[in-house]
């Protein structure tokens, strides 16, 4: 496992060299003048030279590029130019925010997505089993926004039963913080639920046709203890590889349901950003939240060799 | 069906030729057909726009503000009295000219970048870093900082899009590619002295474009979706053009007057979504039963 561990932290390496050295070139990628670009057209000339000198943009490339790793190294990515605060700062207060949402959105996927698969998987070839399928395939195609502003109108503006939008704190009132979030988190569910319930159906009818099954329904075990305890614990070892992919697609989904919400995470800090040319933001948000991203995508991998110990010897 | 009737239709089908027999499978596979028909829909909606269309989508009215859907206005009038009909149409044909861009360039220069990454092992590990560390970024983030950087602009959508996207179909291609290389009619073309290019053009990609073809077809929906989510969050083509994702951002401040406005084309971008879905499907079962999800 600790093999495993360290390989994939090795290989991390030159991926997170790419995406930094990515987000670093994004903002000398503007056509023109950087500077002007971000000034905006009101800017006189002397405070877009202000600004080209605050940003660096005045040195050789070489030398910007060396300043922003020594930045990086010592946990200093610029600071927002919108909110005058540090770029590490501002996303460190505004990412729980999406974690916490992605995680109330992840109970939702695997409740409503594996759920629904097994039934499908047991009930193979009945109205369940494709009622359970269109549903999924429903899931898959619906805009997460679009699924975010028909609850808003069925639940807020005509039942009045959660709140349009807004943010509790879980530290302030936890259950302020589960009603403020129904509406986003499941909205942002569904697209990852439907496609867990097509993978663990899929999944689950691969195991249930085994031997092992066979021996287990012979030797005289009720249903439910084949399917719970021989079928699921195996069938759910593929549904783990998938977690850093919904992880992703959580996350990228988090910016358009907080846009909507009105909810202040990471994905409506960096819209802000981009809406408002604070390039120093959209970068360093861009490189944290990417860089999280791969380190999730690692504990998965390991978390898989963990529990499939074939994967160790590979 | 008995056995002796597969037999036959078995050997039938020895004699066809393959493309013909997948376009025949497609034809009975009633999943594939229902999507075709959906996304047939809404593409032929989008092609026929100058033609279904007789007000300018961007024509404002103040005058007829707020009209529900009526035997009028098909499809009734937004906050500025433009009629939606004309412009959900419009907004149609831009999302299968931003889909279809994305496809096409997807499938050159994934193609180019997965055959010479899987082909020469030279260039694999270089190109299948950067492809990795692309791929590393949320894609609606990366599409987001990349339209950002380029401007707001229907080609700036397409073009950070397929940025977003070619990693993916690269990797597809790559993944074929490693695996026909080392097939024995490949050695044997090898052998017989055929150079890099005849091998590549002949022998690898044809036998490569199954799972590419099933990847473009998601894509296609892919790419429908987010630009109309870059435009929802104001990012993409600048309003008032008309597309699905700028007309529910507008429609959003009147659900409780004018609920039509973000529910047409919500239901448009769905059936879209879910047409290309149901086609992918079908292909993936047809072109590459590997992937087959059981039935």
């Amino acid at each position: 496992m600790i093999g495993v561990a360290f390989r994939r932290l090795l290989s991390a390496i030159p991926v997170l060299l790419i995406v930094s050295l990515i987000s670093f070139g994004l903002m000398r990628l503007i056509p023109g003048d950087p500077a002007a670009a971000i000034a905006g057209v009101s800017a006189t000339p002397a405070q877009i030279e202000q600004l080209r000198r605050d940003l660096g943009l005045d040195e050789p490339i070489y030398l910007q590029l060396i300043d922003y790793y020594r930045g990086l190294a010592q946990g200093d990515l610029g600071r927002s130019l919108l909110l005058g605060t540090g770029v590490f700062a501002a996303t460190m207060e505004r990412l729980p925010v999406t974690i916490g949402l992605s995680l109330y959105a992840m109970v939702f996927t695997l409740l409503i997505g594996i759920a629904s698969g097994i039934i499908a998987a047991l009930r193979q070839n009945t109205w369940i089993d494709q009622a359970a399928m269109m549903f999924a395939m429903i899931g898959i195609s619906v805009p997460n926004f679009f699924l975010g502003l028909l609850m808003i109108i069925l639940f807020a503006v005509h039942l009045g039963w959660l709140p349009s939008g807004g943010y509790v704190p879980f530290s302030d009132d936890p259950v302020g913080w589960l009603r403020s979030l129904a509406m986003p988190a499941f909205s942002l569910a569904l697209l990852q639920a439907g496609l867990l319930a097509r993978i663990t159906r899929s999944s689950m009818l691969e195991v249930l046709r085994q031997d092992y099954i066979r021996t287990a329904r012979a030797k005289g075990l009720s249903q439910r203890k084949v399917v719970l305890k021989h079928a699921l614990s195996n069938a759910l070892i593929p549904i783990v590889t998938v977690v850093g992919i919904i992880v992703s697609l959580l996350l990228s989904g988090a910016v358009v349901t907080e846009a909507l919400f009105s909810i202040p995470g990471m994905g409506q800090l960096l819209t802000q950003a981009v809406l408002n040319r604070d390039y120093p933001m959209v970068q360093g948000g861009l490189l944290l939240v990417t860089t999280f991203l791969v380190m999730v995508n690692i504990t998965v991998d390991v978390l898989y060799a963990v529990l499939d110990p074939r994967v160790r010897y590979e | 069906m008995s056995e002796a009737v597969l037999d036959a239709e078995a050997i039938a089908h020895k004699r066809e030729h393959p493309a013909r027999a997948a376009v025949r499978r497609l034809l009975h596979h009633k999943l594939f057909m229902t999507g075709l028909l959906l996304f047939g829909v809404v593409a032929g909606i989008g092609i026929a726009a100058p033609w279904i269309t007789d007000i300018d989508p961007q024509r404002l009215s103040m005058r007829n503000k707020f009209l529900p859907p009526d035997e009028n206005w098909v499809f009734g009038t937004d906050n500025f009295g433009r009629s939606l009909w004309s412009r959900v149409v419009w907004g149609a044909q831009l999302s299968m000219i931003i889909g279809a861009s994305v496809v096409a360039l997807n499938a050159v220069f994934g193609t180019l970048i997965g055959a010479a990454a899987g082909y020469f092992r030279r260039l694999d590990n270089a190109l299948m870093r950067v492809n990795d560390a692309l791929m590393a970024f949320p894609a609606i983030l990366l599409a987001i900082a990349v339209t950002s950087v380029l401007g707001p602009s229907t080609l700036n959508v397409i073009l950070a899009l397929s940025i977003v996207y070619i990693p993916r179909t690269a990797r597809i291609v790559r993944s074929s590619v490693i695996v026909l290389r080392e097939m024995e009619y490949v050695q044997a073309a090898v052998a017989a002295g055929a150079g890099h290019w005849r091998i590549l053009r002949h022998h690898i990609l044809p036998n490569a474009m199954a799972p590419m073809i099933v990847q473009l077809s998601f894509l296609f929906a892919y790419a429908v979706l987010s630009e109309a989510t870059l435009s929802f969050l104001g990012v993409g083509a600048v309003p008032p053009t008309p597309t699905w994702g700028n007309i529910m951002a507008e429609g959003r401040d009147f659900l409780r007057e004018a609920p039509w406005i973000i529910t047409i084309p919500g239901v448009m971008l769905m059936i879209t979504v879910m047409g290309l879905n149901l086609l992918g499907d079908g292909l993936r079962d047809v072109l590459d039963p590997r992937l087959r999800i059981q039935q």
